[in-house]
């Protein structure tokens, strides 16, 4: 393996996030507290330059997929589309936190820092070629993570829900690690295409390997948090500050669809009857039960965290479609999902205030009455994941069905829908709680600009994209 | 053809852009609000207009068709187009709206400007569901409908409004997704998602019989058809007066229009074999909720089931079709039906936005909705008490009014079918007038109720040319409802046609014609085509 300098070229968005990250904790050295808001200048900067470099190399090496360090990392169309909405959402999740961490005196560069090497860690995901550099890149991202979750210090919630984290994290990394090493014993190779290449030829002979694709297939659904893996999920989401919630709850989750991509379509596409099986399970019971729970919490980052569990039941639907339309379709879905739990932890986010944390359901009441753009921007983003027409929430539901309905799996269209039915229950009760209930509190909500700024495109986008999918699924589509 | 003028996307996008400036120029200025809200409703009747006025009568194909892509990667179009079935509807869109804006005037005070926007937001989706070719289009305006109504009946409604619009919402979600997974199935045997195309979809047996269930789940939520129909008298109970007008004007009637664009003509050999099922749910619409409504203390909840049992009548038009042909081996009648469901609609659409109208004018002065609470209104409210016992005679289908004809059209139709069916869809004549008179007699006539009756102010000037216009439109269906029937004529006709070819693959289609033609057999719809003039 020879080094080539056109291998940077290739990593110029992960090298750009790198180098901001770096630059924010040497100049967080140097800035007195009251002086804080420079990271938030430096991460928007760093971040608007690393959009503008995934654009610069996706046209750059066009829609052929590019290798770079032998083999180890991939640029393609998928990398370039999925890169674009983390790189956004983190930008939005950094416009919607600032008032909530400065007064809760968590605004220092480590906020910065640590968000941006688990996007780095992100990065590193979407474009590994083989699995030691996915193993890397996740454990980036998971071991950020779980500081970023205990980072209000003095939250004994936060700390309890930082240990449930990293103990259930490790448990998913361990067993994704074992199944790799199973792989690895079955094949000899850790790439993912010389594993596809040996995998074609021993087929469903070698029990080490579907042995091995059952433990990598756990490992997955821990990181997507799907059903029998989800438990914590919930517990994560209340416990970690609200502005770690929305990004814990947007960015990796496109993280965790590259990976299960990467490994089980890139890697597996051999074991694709078996893979595609066990994902029918993990996406029906993750349906019925993100759904049906999510009815009973009164916290609605619980209730977020249930309705997170079923729409990751719908992207594993399209996923295990085995087509290249359910695979764009479930990439549509994992982005449009980003995007709508950006949305609706950043409300929350926006009308928690010092030293009151919006968690209830209760806190959004006559939300229309104190604020009735944030509520119209609210209500955009309850419609969208309960999948109304004319959100966008509607057409990643309309792909992913189409996907399953093409083959032939009529059945489990129908159980999505009728899951879907339980949940636009909930979803239209938090739209009571903010336009029929009078207000309970009076408390003036988050008029910063960034935020009103992040949270008018993040509602509108719902909108937008609802109306006009035309161009972002023709990205999703060249992907496959 | 000629590129020709939009005026299909102007119907659409009009109020629902105006209804947006509406909300956006807020309440603080609530008298300009209102009146630019007046003035994009009668800007989109009036763009309305066009449809009418250059309406071809004579053919069945699709006129002012617009069409572009939308979604390519899925095959989705931006297609749009009337016949002779959903131009009437959109005319009473536009039309009826106008009386919710002007009936919103005085009476809402939280926020009017949101009330008035969402009023003209639905309109513009309501056009779009009436006009949409796409069945992906369709089904966007069609649950996208679902967003402001919600709103209207949770915010501006009564105390349990919050029960009641869930309840709505749920029901009509409920309905609807299994028509989403009816539509992508046929889409991946028609290659499109164009209705024209699913129109000549080849569909075996059972998968016409599942698709006929799903849409039937749809449209029945929608019309509504016992037993699905509890939604109803709750909305209708709790929404403001607009969203009563709006709810059975003309959201029932997009369940009734379903039937005609999707079931019969995509599914006719199922819907031939299960036409029992929709007959017998009508008659049983008809002649249980008759006696339901008899009973309402409510005059709110009396006029909703006198609602569905009406809308009964229109399923019962629509689907006595099969058992025409089966019985008098020919279609001539067949089409009677139709048309009488169609002019049912629309009447309805005029009389029972009207007395929601009615009703409204009492609960202003009053604020009650109780039978119990008048007596004797006719005394102070001499104008008032005219117009209400002249929809309610509409309403009992007095000849002359446009309840009559579309009544008349399809009992003398179901006469063909079946003498029983007619005989249970008469007695509605005598139900309706039951309920609806007995009403008049509690609230209208009599002595004065009580000193709250006695201080009641006749009609304003605005109520009076909502009430009028309505009155004027039901007259003139009523004496004259000719030029209503010959726009329709053509496509029904053609549909009639259409629903008598079966759509079963080749080889099933063979195996019915060799059987022994006998009448009463469900599945001999095969055989007749060649009579079907």
């Amino acid at each position: 393996m020879r080094f080539q300098a056109i291998d940077l070229f290739t990593l110029l968005p992960e090298l750009v996030v790198l180098i901001t990250a770096c630059v924010v904790l040497i100049v967080d050295l140097y800035l007195p507290q009251e002086r804080k808001d420079v990271n938030q200048l430096i991460s928007f900067a760093g971040l608007g330059i690393a959009i503008a470099a995934v654009g610069v190399v996706g046209l750059a090496w066009g829609p052929m997929p590019t290798y770079a360090f032998g083999d180890a990392f991939v640029r393609d169309p998928m990398s370039d589309l999925l890169k674009g909405a983390v790189l956004v959402v983190t930008l939005l999740a950094f416009a919607y936190s600032a008032r909530y961490m400065r007064e809760r005196d968590m605004w220092v560069g480590e906020f910065h820092v640590l968000v941006l090497f688990a996007l780095l860690g992100i990065l590193i995901m979407i474009s590994a070629n083989g699995f030691l550099v996915m193993y890397l890149g996740l454990e980036l991202l998971a071991l950020c993570l779980y500081a970023l979750v205990a980072f209000n210090r003095d939250s004994s919630t936060g700390a309890e829900a930082a240990m449930k984290y990293f103990v259930l994290g490790a448990l998913g990394s361990g067993m994704l690690l074992y199944g790799i090493s199973m792989l690895y014993g079955a094949t000899g190779a850790l790439g993912f295409a010389p594993v596809a290449e040996a995998v074609a030829i021993q087929g469903m002979e070698n029990r080490f390997l579907v042995f091995g694709l059952v433990f990598v297939i756990i490992g997955i659904a821990f990181k997507f948090g799907a059903v029998p893996f989800h438990m914590w999920i919930p517990d994560v989401y209340q416990g970690a500050p609200g502005p770690v919630a929305l990004f814990l709850s947007s960015a990796p989750k496109v993280a965790a669809f590259a990976m299960a991509v990467r490994i089980l379509v890139d890697g597996l596409p051999g074991l694709a009857s078996e893979w595609s099986e066990i994902l029918v399970i993990l996406s029906v019971l993750s349906l019925a039960i993100g759904n049906v729970v999510a009815i009973a919490q009164s916290n609605i980052k619980r209730m977020l965290g249930y309705s997170t569990i079923s729409h990751v039941g719908f992207i594993f639907l399209g996923l295990l479609a085995g087509t290249p339309d359910g695979y764009a379709a479930a990439m549509f879905y994992a982005v449009v999902y980003a995007l709508m739990a950006a949305g609706a932890f950043g409300v929350l986010v926006m009308i928690s205030h010092q030293g009151f944390e919006a968690e209830n359901l209760d806190d959004l009441k006559g939300l229309g009455e104190r604020d009735p753009w944030l509520a119209a921007m609210m209500t955009l983003v309850m419609f969208s994941m309960a999948g109304v027409p004319p959100l966008v929430g509607f057409m990643a539901k309309l792909l992913v069905l189409q996907a399953v309905i093409d083959i032939g799996l009529v059945w489990l269209a129908i159980v999505a829908v009728v899951f879907s039915i339980v949940g636009a229950f909930y979803y239209l009760r938090v739209v009571k709680m903010i336009y029929f209930d009078k207000p309970e509190l009076d408390a003036a909500v988050d008029g910063s600009r960034d935020a009103r700024i992040a949270v008018s495109v993040n509602g509108l986008s719902m909108l937008v994209l609802g109306m006009f999918p035309a161009t972002l699924l023709a990205l999703c589509e060249a992907a496959f | 053809m000629l590129p020709q003028f939009p005026w299909l996307t102007l119907v659409i996008w009009l109020p629902i852009i105006g209804g947006l400036a509406v909300i956006a120029n807020g309440d603080k200025n609530a008298e300009q609000t209102k009146r630019i809200a007046l003035g994009v409703a009668v800007a989109a009747f009036l763009a309305s207009l066009p449809l009418w006025l250059l309406f071809e009568a004579g053919t069945a194909d699709m006129q002012f068709v617009e069409r572009a892509q939308w979604i390519p990667a899925i095959n989705v179009e931006y297609y749009l187009g009337v016949d002779g079935i959903s131009m009437p509807l959109i005319l009473l869109t536009t039309f009826v709206t106008i009386f919710v804006i002007v009936a919103g005037w005085e009476v809402i005070s939280y926020r009017p400007s949101y009330y008035m926007g969402a009023f003209l937001i639905m309109e513009g989706i309501m056009v779009g569901v009436f006009s949409a070719l796409d069945a992906i289009l369709f089904y966007f305006f069609w649950e996208a409908m679902l967003i402001p109504m919600f709103l209207i009946i949770g915010v501006w409604g009564g105390p349990n409004r919050v029960y009641a619009t869930i309840k709505f919402f749920l029901y009509t979600f409920f309905g609807s997704v299994f028509m989403l997974v009816a539509l992508i199935y046929m889409y991946f045997q028609a290659e499109s998602f164009s209705i024209p195309d699913f129109h000549g979809l080849q569909l075996g047996m059972t998968a016409q019989v599942l698709i006929f269930l799903a849409f039937l789940i749809a449209f029945a939520v929608k019309v509504p058809m016992f037993p699905v129909h509890t939604w109803l008298p709750d909305a209708h109970v709790e929404a403001p007066t607009g969203g009563s007008v709006i709810l059975a004007a003309i959201m029932l009637k997009i369940g009734g229009y379903g039937f005609l664009r999707f079931s019969l003509p995509i599914t006719p050999d199922a819907s031939a074999s299960l036409d029992w099922l929709i007959i017998a749910l009508s008659l049983i619409a008809v002649v249980y909720i008759g006696f339901v409504a008899l009973v309402q203390d409510d005059m709110k909840k009396l006029i909703a089931y006198s609602s569905i049992a009406h809308m009964g009548f229109v399923t019962l038009g629509f689907f006595v079709v099969f058992s025409i042909v089966r019985h008098t081996g020919s279609a001539e009648g067949a089409a009677m039906g139709i048309s009488g469901g169609m002019v049912q609609m629309i009447s309805h659409g005029f009389i029972s936005g009207a007395l929601f109208l009615c009703v409204g004018v009492l609960y202003d002065r009053m604020h009650s909705r109780q039978i119990a609470d008048y007596g004797g209104v006719i005394n102070t409210m001499p104008w008032f008490g005219a117009f209400v016992v002249f929809f309610a005679m509409a309403n009992a289908g007095l000849p002359g009014t446009s309840g009559f004809v579309g009544e008349f059209m399809v009992i003398l139709a179901s006469f063909r079918a079946d003498f029983w069916y007619a005989l249970l869809a008469a007695t509605t004549l005598i139900l309706a007038a039951a309920f609806t008179l007995w009403m008049v007699k509690r609230v209208v006539f009599g002595p004065v109720g009580n000193d709250q009756v006695a201080a009641l102010k006749d009609l304003n000037r605005r109520e009076t040319l909502n009430l009028g216009a309505l009155a004027a439109a039901t007259l003139a269906i009523g004496i004259w409802p000719k030029p209503l029937v010959d726009v329709m004529e053509p496509s029904i006709q053609h549909l009639v046609q259409h629903v008598q070819v079966s759509k079963l693959p080749e080889s099933a289609a063979v195996r019915v014609q060799a059987a022994p033609p006998s009448a009463g057999q469900p599945a001999g719809l095969a055989q007749v085509t060649p009579q079907a003039d």
